[in-house]
């Protein structure tokens, strides 16, 4: 096996380890789910009929942004690659005879991957069966179902480009605070994770499309309740592939740039 | 109370210390509720108001609930991240020494940089008495400073009582993270929108709904009653504190220490 293929698996494993950490997770996310409901549903009561996504549809998405809450946050990072950045042990990680980027990767991967396979199903079991209007719908069809599958594993492709260039900027930076909160408080809104993208104010929407960043929660979301169709998802994968291709080749050729002046904190 | 400010001045100079990144940090505390506040904003742009409320109103309600947060993490960062002090058995440095405890570890933690945020809550604050037509009289003035104060009182409350779980668990209880931070999402919003269970648990188990919605009826003129009743209401968050500091003191007499 490949080196970064087995490190997913390693940290995979390793992150399965934290089970009692998830069964407190799985609590926040259904906690907050109901309270987000009770508000949107209170919003609805006046004026819902005119608005561009039914009361069903969001109570689909908040059930889908709790389950997946582990693959598309961006606030979640990995204390020990800026550590290895910071305190010097990149030094160590340059000595292996691999290419850094695609081994990060599959570090990043491989976390969300554990984090969220263990949360997912016990928030799935519960909200597809708990009582009306706070039940989660099933999927228009099963072709909705399955292109929901390909875009939300392409948004997590591309959510971990992104934090890869977060990391990255810490080679220049040296404190990945500045990074992080600018990629988590302006990725979160324009992902459409504080409120979805189409209940947002046209101009508003406009900047969220110019940007990668509703790819990965809003699109594959929306797939799923059929509110975008078959045609117009398969061509939207298309797009996520492309900003997947820019966002992977940026942070490559950042990174190459990084490591040629790298600076080895510490002694 | 004297050493507490004590520990107040060295702390807040050793955060000075790193002076960009403070300020860096501050500016980030600004800003991640600024983006909840402009979700709020945009719903009520679209759906017009929540049933029996405006805008300005809601926004009175989240800047007391965001104002009350910022401040309890930061005076009362100490029982925020008091599993540390367990897990590296630092507590028992705190046990010998002879003063109470709880004014200790107070002492033992601030979080400064959420000045930020404190001042984002000041904004919308601002925000909501501008657009709100109101007439300020002092009681009504007196009554938010209460709502203030009561809404620090109960996040403090929670605070210590999480502390308190990890004389027994010593890591801290993530569940925990649904009073605190589930509370201020939740309470952000006026408290009748919700489900009657939910209203009722955050009233009568965890008063949110004395410190934010009760009295913020009376501010809005629309009890029916005694007025006083609904002024005195954050006064009930004492109430929540009294079994908190009783878990605790429980929790201390448990300890046993960890660490080597």
């Amino acid at each position: 096996m490949n080196a970064p293929l087995s490190l997913l698996k390693m940290r995979f494993l390793m992150g399965l380890q934290y089970r009692a950490a998830a069964a407190a997770g799985i609590l926040t996310q259904l906690f907050f789910g109901l309270i987000l409901i009770m508000v949107y549903a209170a919003f609805y009561t006046h004026n819902g009929e005119a608005q561009p996504m039914t009361l069903k549809e969001v109570v689909a998405y908040v059930w889908l942004q709790q389950m997946f809450f582990a693959l598309i946050v961006l606030w979640q990072f990995d204390g020990e690659l800026f550590e290895l950045i910071t305190g010097g042990n990149i030094a160590y990680e340059l000595c292996r005879p691999w290419r850094l980027y695609p081994i990060w990767y599959a570090k990043l991967l491989a976390a969300r991957l554990s984090s969220a396979s263990l949360r997912c199903l016990p928030v799935a079991l519960v909200v597809f069966i708990l009582p009306e209007p706070y039940r989660m719908p099933l999927p228009t069809s099963p072709a909705a179902f399955l292109l929901f599958t390909l875009a939300l594993l392409s948004g997590l492709l591309l959510v971990a480009a992104i934090s890869m260039l977060v990391y990255i900027s810490v080679f220049w930076t040296m404190s990945p605070v500045g990074s992080v909160l600018m990629i988590a408080v302006a990725g979160e809104f324009f992902a459409g994770m504080i409120v979805p993208v189409l209940l947002m104010p046209g101009w508003m929407q406009t900047i969220a499309g110019l940007l990668p960043f509703r790819w990965m929660v809003d699109f594959p979301f929306r797939v799923y309740t059929g509110h975008i169709g078959v045609q117009e998802a398969i061509a939207g994968i298309g797009i996520q592939m492309i900003w997947l291709a820019v966002l992977a080749a940026a942070g490559q050729w950042l990174m190459g740039r990084a490591l040629r002046r790298v600076v080895v904190q510490g002694g | 109370m004297r050493l507490y400010f004590k520990y107040m001045s060295i702390l807040f100079k050793s955060q000075l210390q790193y002076r960009t990144s403070f300020w860096l940090l501050c500016a980030g505390q600004f800003f991640v509720p600024f983006t909840v506040f402009a979700g709020i904003y945009f719903l009520f742009e679209r759906f017009g108001k929540l049933p029996g409320w405006t805008f300005h109103e809601a926004a009175l309600c989240f800047g007391v609930i965001h104002m009350a947060f910022s401040v309890s993490e930061c005076f009362v960062r100490g029982f925020d991240a008091f599993s540390r002090l367990i897990v590296r058995g630092d507590f028992d440095r705190l046990l010998v020494r002879p003063r109470s405890t709880v004014i200790q570890v107070l002492g033992s933690n601030f979080e400064f940089t959420r000045f930020g945020r404190m001042l984002q809550s000041a904004v919308v604050l601002g925000i909501a008495v501008s657009g709100l037509s109101v007439q300020w009289t002092p009681a009504k003035i007196i009554t938010l400073i209460l709502m203030i104060a009561g809404g620090v009182v109960v996040f403090s409350g929670i605070c210590m009582l999480r502390a308190s779980f990890c004389f027994w668990t010593v890591q801290g209880l993530e569940v925990m993270n649904i009073f605190t931070d589930g509370g201020r999402e939740m309470a952000q919003y006026p408290l009748d929108i919700y489900a009657k269970w939910v209203t009722r648990f955050f009233t009568f188990i965890i008063p949110f709904g004395a410190v934010s919605y009760l009295p913020l009826l009376y501010i809005l003129d629309r009890t029916d009653g005694p007025d006083l009743l609904y002024m005195a209401m954050p006064l009930a968050s004492l109430l929540f504190l009294a079994p908190c500091l009783a878990v605790w003191r429980v929790g201390v007499r448990h300890y046993r220490s960890t660490g080597s």
